[in-house]
């Protein structure tokens, strides 16, 4: 029951982030690529000031998974790299990012290597 | 002259509207809703799996889960796939990070043509690029704004 609550709060708090995005794309014509950066953003300055923990907390992957919960890993990283000093405040960001910017190269290169182009068939 | 060319120019400007399909907002939200919901109830299921099955926790936790969701981004962005639910989901599909892998994957086939190197390597880095840039920058600021808030009060 816990599990199914848990479930239905990541649904809402996800999908409502989407859904802003897309009304972001239906008036403003912003790209995608601009949408993921201020997300991004976002995500970094909320968590800078200290509420995005807050809708981490309620809702775990329907705040991390969006590209705002990204921004969110670094700037926490950071904050806790500045308790120990220098050197960790300025690379604690991208030590907790590290995980997902590795997959995305490894990954990404792998499965674009093994792929064939699709955009002719369309 | 000018105010003519203006009369004339909303003249078209309303013809265009009339005549160009309405994109229906409703439906379009509720789409981007519906499929970003989804990404992220997958994602929370590989939480309590990697919770329960590893006995992960906290940030180790975070990482493996965005590392699983953004193999199963590039992946079926390889197969072709992630654009389909792309044209469905809109926003859905573009703000997880499983769109950050598809905007890794998908420039890169694209321009396989043009080498390994200067082709694929380089133009996985077209919109994830910017977004590296700016998280890095945005995390060393926050990195030394909180050094300075902890040294010197």
């Amino acid at each position: 029951m816990e599990i199914v609550l848990m479930l239905l709060k990541v649904f809402a708090v996800g999908g409502v982030i989407c859904a802003f995005a897309q009304l972001l794309i239906n008036y403003t014509k912003l790209t995608a690529g601009k949408i993921l950066v201020y997300f991004l953003l976002a995500g970094a300055v909320l968590q800078a000031v200290g509420l995005y923990q807050y809708v981490v907390d309620f809702a775990g992957a329907g705040a991390t998974v969006p590209i705002s919960g990204f921004g969110y890993l670094l700037s926490k990283g950071a904050m806790e790299g500045a308790k120990k000093g220098l050197f960790e405040a300025l690379t604690g960001g991208i030590t907790a990012a590290g995980m997902g910017i590795t997959a995305a190269i490894v990954f990404g290169y792998l499965f674009a290597l093994f792929s064939k182009s699709r955009s002719k068939k369309n | 002259m000018e105010n003519s060319q203006n009369f004339i120019n909303e003249n078209y400007l309303n013809y265009i509207k009339s005549v160009s399909p309405r994109t229906n907002e409703s439906k379009t939200l509720f789409r981007a809703f519906l499929v970003g919901g989804l990404i992220c109830c997958i994602g929370q299921g590989f939480r309590y799996l990697f919770e329960y099955a590893l006995g992960l926790s906290g940030n180790e936790l975070a990482a493996f889960v965005s590392a699983v969701m953004i193999f199963l981004g590039a992946f079926l962005t390889g197969l072709g796939v992630y654009d389909r639910i792309g044209k469905f989901a809109g926003g859905g599909s573009i703000v997880p990070i499983t769109g950050f892998a598809n905007s890794v994957v998908s420039p890169a086939i694209e321009f396989k043509t043009e080498g390994y190197i200067y082709g694929l390597a380089a133009k996985m880095f077209v919109i994830a690029g910017p977004i590296i840039v700016f998280g890095v920058a945005s995390s060393v600021l926050v990195g030394l704004v909180y050094y300075g808030i902890y040294n010197i009060f």
